[in-house]
C-alpha cells in the first residue's frame, strides 16, 4: 500500500515529538485520530513502518481503545454516559431523546453533514452532575432535554463557516 | 475549558485544604529515604485505589530493587463507576499530587515520574502541564529539586484512550509501553519488573495527595484519624439518588448510615458501595462501617432511592463489564457477556432455582478463575443484589 506523502509527512511530524519508539505508539495514534476523525489503513501502516512495530499490533492497538476508531467519524463525537448514576436521573431520558431527534441519527451513527458522531460511554466521572456527556474534549453536565438541544446547535454554529 | 466550571460540590471540610505540599516536600528533602519510607509506614497509609496496599511497603520494596531507572507512576485512570474524587484532586490540589510523587521518588530513588490520566479527563490536561510548568520554574521539579543535586525528579503526563480496564495497574503499564491494556500475570509485581521492566511504583492519586500530608504532620497526625485496621481519612464520591451528591472526607470506620444522613439520602434502599466492582448493601446494614476490614471501596458511593429497580441497577453494572472486560481470559470474557444476558433474562421471565445455581457457579469461577481484578470483581454487584432483592424478579413460570 502507497503511503501518500502528505500522510508520510505529518506521521514523521507527529513522531518528532513524541519519539520513534513503541511507547509513543498510543500518543502517535491519538495525535491522528485527533486529526482526522479515525485511523485510516495508511496512517496505521505508515506509523508501523516508522515505528518498526508489526502493523497487526498497530491494529490491535487502535482497535482496543474506545477513543481511536478505525472508521470516520463526525468532527464533533458526543459520548453520553450510560453508568447508572447518570441513567437514573429523572432529566436522563428524556435528555437522550431530544438528544436524538435534534441529531437524527441512532446511537453509533455519523450526521449526514459529518458534523456529529453519537455514541454512549461509560462512566465519564462527573456522576455528581449527571447526566454528563463529552463533546471531543469538552464537558457538559446537568443535561436536560432543552440544554442539550442548545449544546448541539451551538456546536453546529461553530462549524459552520464564517458569513454562511 | 475553564475547570472550575465542573469542580462540584464538597460536602465536608478536606485534609488536603489545610496542607502545604512544599512543607512535606522540603521535610523529605531534608531526610533519610530509609527514614522516610519509615514515617510513611508508620502513619499506616494504604493505597486509595481500592486495594488498600500499604504504601509505606510498597515502596520499600521498590527501594530494595537494584536496577534502574525506576519509575513513579499516578494512577490517574478514575473510571469506576461513580468515582470522581481524583477530578477535584487534580482540580484544586494537582501540587499535593506532584509534590507525592516527587516524595516517593525520594524515597524509592526514582528520577522519573509519569501521570497517567484517563482519556476523558483530557480537559484537565492543560490545567495540569501549567501546574507542573510552574513547579518546574519554581525550582520544586527538576534536575535538583530545592537546589539539591541528589534530587532529580520530573514528571510527565500521559493520556489513556478510553479504556477501563487501564485503571489496573499492570494492564495501565501495558498501554504506557504503547500496548493493548491487558493484565499482565502477578509474580512479579510492578515494583520488581513494571514499566519497561524496571522497578516501578503505581500509587493512586488520592495516595500521593495525602503523602506531603503526612510527611507535613507525621505520622500520628494521620493514623490519629479512622480505625487500626485502616488509618487515616478518604475522600468519597457520592452521587445517584440524594439531595448532595458530591466529595466528601471521612475517616475510615464512619457507618454508611452517618454518610447518608449527611448527604441527604436517609431515605435509600440500598447503596453501591465500590462502584461497579463494589457490593450492593441494602438498607438493614446501614450501621455497617466504609473501611477496608468492613466496606471497602475505592471512595464510590451510588445511593439508590425507594423506587429504584435493582435488577436495572445489575443490569447496567454487567453491561459495563462485558463491554470494559479486555477480552484476554475466557472466564471475564465470556462470563460477562452470559450474566448480562441471563439479567436480561430474569427481569421478564424470573430466575428458576437451577438456572440461580448455574449463574451462581458462572459468578464462582469468575471470581476464581480471572487473570485480573476486573474479571474477579465482575460478579459482585449482581450477586450482592440477588442475594437481598430477589423478590423483586417476576415469578418464574413453572
Amino acid at each position: 500500500m502507497d503511503i501518500p506523502t502528505h500522510l508520510q509527512s505529518e506521521v514523521e511530524q507527529i513522531i518528532s515529538v513524541h519519539g520513534r519508539d513503541r511507547t509513543a505508539l498510543l500518543p502517535v495514534l491519538q495525535d491522528l485520530n485527533r486529526a482526522h476523525s479515525y485511523l485510516s489503513q495508511e496512517a496505521m501502516l505508515c506509523v508501523a513502518r516508522e515505528l518498526g512495530v508489526p502493523r497487526a499490533e498497530v491494529y490491535g492497538v487502535a482497535t482496543f481503545y474506545s477513543f481511536l476508531s478505525t472508521e470516520p467519524r463526525g468532527k464533533y463525537v458526543i459520548r453520553l454516559c450510560r453508568t447508572i448514576s447518570c441513567a437514573i436521573q429523572g432529566k436522563y431520558h428524556p435528555a437522550v431523546s431530544a438528544l436524538l431527534e435534534e441529531l437524527g441519527v441512532a446511537f453509533g451513527e455519523t450526521t449526514r453533514d459529518g458534523l456529529f458522531t453519537l455514541e454512549r460511554t461509560n462512566c465519564i466521572g462527573l456522576c455528581d452532575q449527571g447526566p454528563a456527556m463529552l463533546v471531543n474534549d469538552e464537558v457538559h453536565v446537568n443535561l436536560t432535554e432543552r440544554s442539550v438541544r442548545a449544546i448541539v446547535r451551538e456546536y453546529r454554529r461553530k462549524a459552520a463557516p464564517v458569513g454562511a | 475549558m475553564d475547570v472550575q466550571s465542573v469542580r462540584g460540590f464538597v460536602g465536608t471540610k478536606l485534609s488536603f485544604a489545610d496542607a502545604s505540599p512544599d512543607v512535606g516536600l522540603r521535610k523529605s528533602e531534608a531526610m533519610d529515604p530509609e527514614a522516610l519510607i519509615h514515617l510513611v509506614s508508620a502513619s499506616g497509609l494504604r493505597g486509595r485505589g481500592g486495594a488498600g496496599f500499604p504504601t509505606g511497603m510498597k515502596w520499600k520494596f521498590a527501594r530494595a530493587e537494584v536496577r534502574s531507572p525506576k519509575y513513579i507512576i499516578c494512577n490517574a485512570d478514575e473510571g469506576e463507576p461513580g468515582t470522581f474524587k481524583d477530578r477535584l484532586i487534580l482540580t484544586d490540589f494537582a501540587d499535593l499530587v506532584f509534590a507525592g510523587m516527587a516524595i516517593a521518588g525520594r524515597a524509592v530513588g526514582a528520577e522519573k515520574g509519569i501521570l497517567y490520566l484517563r482519556g476523558e479527563y483530557e480537559w484537565l490536561h492543560a490545567h495540569l502541564e501549567g501546574v507542573l510548568a510552574r513547579r518546574r520554574n519554581d525550582g520544586l521539579l527538576g534536575a535538583a529539586v530545592l537546589g539539591n543535586r541528589n534530587f532529580a525528579f520530573d514528571i510527565e503526563i500521559r493520556i489513556g484512550a478510553g479504556a477501563y480496564i487501564c485503571g489496573e495497574e499492570t494492564a495501565l503499564i501495558e498501554s504506557l509501553e504503547g500496548k493493548r491494556g491487558e493484565a499482565r500475570n502477578r509474580v512479579p509485581f510492578p515494583v520488581q519488573s513494571g514499566y519497561l521492566g524496571l522497578p516501578t511504583v503505581v500509587n493512586n492519586v488520592e495516595t500521593f495527595a495525602w503523602v506531603p500530608c503526612v510527611v507535613e504532620k507525621g505520622a500520628e497526625w494521620f493514623s490519629a484519624m479512622g480505625t487500626r485496621k485502616s488509618p487515616g481519612a478518604r475522600l468519597f464520591s457520592v452521587s445517584g439518588a440524594c439531595d448532595k451528591a458530591g466529595i466528601y472526607e471521612y475517616p475510615f470506620g464512619t457507618p454508611l448510615r452517618r454518610l447518608l444522613k449527611e448527604v441527604g439520602g436517609e431515605d435509600a434502599k440500598a447503596v453501591q458501595v465500590g462502584g461497579a466492582s463494589g457490593v450492593c448493601v441494602p438498607a438493614a446494614q446501614f450501621d455497617r462501617t466504609l473501611a477496608f476490614e468492613d466496606l471497602a471501596t475505592g471512595g464510590s458511593i451510588i445511593v439508590f432511592g425507594p423506587q429504584q429497580d435493582m435488577f436495572a441497577v445489575a443490569e447496567n453494572f454487567q453491561h459495563f463489564f462485558a463491554e470494559e472486560s479486555c477480552g484476554q481470559c475466557a472466564p471475564c470474557r465470556f462470563g460477562n457477556v452470559r450474566l448480562h444476558e441471563a439479567i436480561l433474562r430474569m427481569r421478564e421471565e424470573g430466575l428458576d432455582a437451577d438456572t440461580e445455581a448455574s449463574l451462581r457457579s458462572l459468578a464462582a469461577t469468575m471470581q476464581a478463575a480471572s487473570k485480573c481484578g476486573l474479571g474477579q470483581s465482575a460478579p459482585n454487584a449482581f450477586l450482592s443484589i440477588l442475594d437481598n432483592f430477589a423478590g423483586e424478579l417476576p415469578r418464574p413460570r413453572t
